[in-house]
């Protein structure tokens, strides 16, 4: 393949940054000062500082994981990382308000106009922490709160306090003990009970500095037969140094409730994307992780849901692509404890220029789980011989009633389709981003139409010069 | 001089190292019907192929000339977009691609244009009428689960939206319906109007609905016979094999 198209590829449309207009940036470096130093500045109970303290040393002592891409792992450099970074001093609900720079950034990103035409409610996190936050009037009068985690733990202590770690405690991985260490930043979402909240609400997260540490924390809670559609985008500059994104989402969906967490991750290939993400679903409710990974450099990331009311129901629908140097190890966990509960995952991976892509699959079905239902599929498309597609699925089931199938396929773009293709006016290109796509389609078509229709752009975007 | 749609001359292609056509001459202009009939692996799949420019075949020697110009000078979507169609024997599925989307990229490639939206509409009801499609094919996926006859019939859905200047039809008329064969063969001849035609088929019952201007027979890579429809007839009664005595 020529340089050139290798360039192309390598074109990254949301690299741009802005000047680094920090108010309070912490020196670079992780210590218990550092963690105690972020929870004084945001003047937080107590108990939240002896949660980070215990985390921190939970970090420290905690081997790195010996599974996943070691390598990659190991070439974190946890010291040069920016642990806080503070570029606004206040959260404001009027874009007119937020510093010139970063609205022009989420301008160019689109979602203010996205907020207008079909959004319930946007958060957008620059560096640390929330720039901008807004919730519909509607929602609000119906009791849904909707708020950046920094602000919901000081207007909902109680409720953060009886939720927050519950679904996954520090322990629960190096990362999580990282996260909840230092986190900044992330949603705090509670739907009232009955509640449907019917447009999407949208959080956007943006690393503009060098080296930045993003480390945001989601809770989103929905009580006894409500519902809501969480939205997540994500991007970053191109730097030649990397920036490190480690989240932890909980959901909490009460008997009857459905959430649905979606997530479209572009972050530029310098970034290591670390993140876990569990959801509890009571009885007869619903979890849904729809979850895109198209950029970082290396992503760990397994989508999880613990069924713990009867018939409740996970649904797992996720896609990757990896290009040149990026490694996406990501997959699915659904752990079946209570009877009658059922499982979908759907993984789709794409892998070219020597990229990897990896899934990784968990299934437990307790002893007590009668007559669970689950099916997965794993379908990889490899776009070149250089390329690498792994699958790594485990099952533990502890009960014979349980109904599970499993399918995995591996496939290249037939001659016979490009062909096909050609022959209808497609260059060669043009027709590998349609076949591309349509591979993605069944997760691009759970997305709100305005995500496909950006989705479907970027891969064919990504297919640019991909014939050398 | 008028120029040919098509002309070959003397061609000679080989796959795999194996010569598969062995000196072929054609000469194909608008409002012509060829029909090519042939045993099976005769190679007239693959001359279809070579022509629309499928990379497995090596053109070893002879000479194409598409609307007078070298077809050397034009990749496979560059023929299309140059009026060249070729209605597949084996149309492959391309999973989570929706034909409509496809038929209106299509149309946008071949027309080197952004068809609106409305008047695309407005024409390809107008097309699936005449091949009583259901508007239910718009949201498959292209050819993906279709039966036999079904992808037919997107194939020639196709060939009246593109509206070509040398249609290459490759068994068109394998898998239809007796319905579906009529209305086929229907839109085959109003196309046919205007445009160069090669007809790949094994029956006479489309040749009977169909009216070729000239029938080749192909035999190991060659025409060995050509003439009227009548050809057709005494092939459809003899078989192949008193050509090769
Ligand atoms: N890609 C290929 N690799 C190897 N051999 C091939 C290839 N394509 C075609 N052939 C061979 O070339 C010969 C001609 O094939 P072709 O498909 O052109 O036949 P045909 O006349 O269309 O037959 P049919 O009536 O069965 O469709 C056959 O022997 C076939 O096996
Ligand atoms: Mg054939």
């Amino acid at each position: 393949m020529s340089d050139e198209a290798i360039n192309a590829v390598g074109e990254y449309k949301y690299g741009f940054h802005d000047p680094e207009n920090a108010t309070i940036r912490f020196d670079s470096g992780l210590s218990e000062q550092v963690v105690r130093d972020i929870s004084e500045l945001k003047g937080e109970p107590e108990w939240m500082t002896d949660m980070r303290v215990k985390a921190y040393h939970h970090f420290i002592e905690r081997p790195m994981p010996d599974w996943g891409n070691c390598n990659m792992l190991e070439s974190i450099k946890f010291d040069d990382v920016t642990y806080f970074l503070r570029s606004s001093d206040k959260t404001e609900n009027n874009w007119d308000d937020v510093p010139e720079d970063i609205k022009n950034t989420f301008d160019r990103l689109g979602i203010p106009e996205a907020e207008q035409k079909w959004l319930g409610g946007v958060t957008a996190q620059y560096e640390s922490e929330a720039v901008y936050h807004s919730i519909r009037e509607d929602l609000e009068e119906q009791g849904v709160i909707f708020l950046d985690m920094d602000s919901g733990l000081k207007e909902h202590p109680e409720l953060v306090k009886k939720f927050f770690g519950t679904v996954i405690p520090y322990g629960d991985n190096k990362f999580s003990a990282l996260n909840t260490a230092v986190w900044s930043g992330g949603s705090f979402i509670y739907v009232p009970k009955g509640v449907h909240v019917e447009m999407p609400v949208q959080a956007y997260f943006r690393i503009n500095a060098k080296n930045m540490g993003q480390f945001e924390r989601t809770l989103i809670i929905a009580d006894e037969g409500s519902s809501i559609n969480y939205v997540e985008g994500c991007t970053a500059p191109t730097y030649s140094t990397d920036s490190l994104h480690s989240a932890v989402v909980e959901l909490i969906a009460m008997e009857g409730a459905k959430i649905r967490y979606s997530t479209v991750q572009n972050w530029s290939a310098n970034v290591y994307n670390l993140v876990t993400k569990r959801g509890i679903a009571h009885k007869n409710a619903v979890v849904e992780w729809v979850d895109g990974n198209i950029g970082s450099k290396l992503t760990m990331k397994y989508p999880s849901v613990v069924l713990k009311g009867e018939g409740s129901h996970a649904e797992i629908i996720s896609v990757a692509y990896a290009g040149e140097g990026q490694h996406q190890d990501a997959g699915a966990k659904v752990h079946h404890l209570a009877p009658n509960t059922t499982s979908n995952i759907l993984s789709k991976s794409i892998s070219k220029n020597g990229g990897r892509s990896s899934y990784r699959g968990l299934l437990k079905v307790n002893p007590k789980a009668h007559g669970c239902r689950s099916k997965v599929v794993c379908d990889a498309l490899m776009l070149d011989a250089d390329s690498r597609s792994d699958t790594y699925p485990t099952m533990e089931v502890s009960n014979s009633t349980a109904d599970l199938e499993h399918e995995a396929s591996v496939s290249k773009i037939s001659g016979d389709q490009l062909f096909y293709l050609m022959s209808r006016g497609f260059s060669e290109e043009e027709a590998m981003g349609l076949i591309v796509n349509g591979f993605f389609e069944p997760f691009t078509r759970e997305l709100p139409m305005e995500y496909a229709v950006e989705l479907n752009k970027l891969l064919e975007l990504e297919m640019e010069g991909a014939i050398g | 001089m008028t120029e040919h749609v098509l002309e070959i001359r003397k061609l000679h292609v080989s796959v795999e190292g194996k010569e598969i056509i062995k000196g072929l001459d054609l000469v194909i202009n608008s409002g012509e019907i060829h029909a090519i009939m042939g045993r099976n692996g005769a190679g007239k799949s693959t001359l279809a192929h070579v022509l629309m420019g499928h990379p497995a075949f090596e053109i070893t020697s002879g000479e194409i000339y598409f609307h007078g110009k070298p077809l050397d000078d034009y990749d496979v979507f560059e023929r299309a977009r140059a009026g060249m169609f070729l209605s597949f024997q084996y149309p492959p599925s391309i999973p989570g691609v929706q034909v409509g989307n496809f038929l209106k990229k299509s149309v946008n490639n071949v027309r080197e244009e952004n068809v609106k939206a409305r008047a695309f509409r407005k024409e390809l009801n107008a097309a699936m009428e005449k091949l009583e499609m259901d508007r239910s094919f718009l949201s498959r996926y292209v050819n993906d689960g279709f039966s036999g006859g079904e992808k037919k019939r997107l194939e020639m859905l196709q060939m009246m939206l593109l509206k070509p200047n040398l249609a290459l039809l490759d068994e068109t008329d394998s898998g239809l319906d007796i319905d579906a064969l009529r209305l086929v063969a229907k839109g085959i001849n109003e196309t046919a109007e205007s445009t160069g035609v090669m007809v790949i088929t094994h029956y006479q019952r489309l040749l009977d609905l169909v009216k070729p201007t000239y029938v080749h027979a192909m035999i190991d890579g060659k025409f060995v016979k050509t003439g009227g429809p009548e050809l057709a007839l005494k092939l459809e009664e003899k078989g192949y094999d008193w050509l090769e005595a």
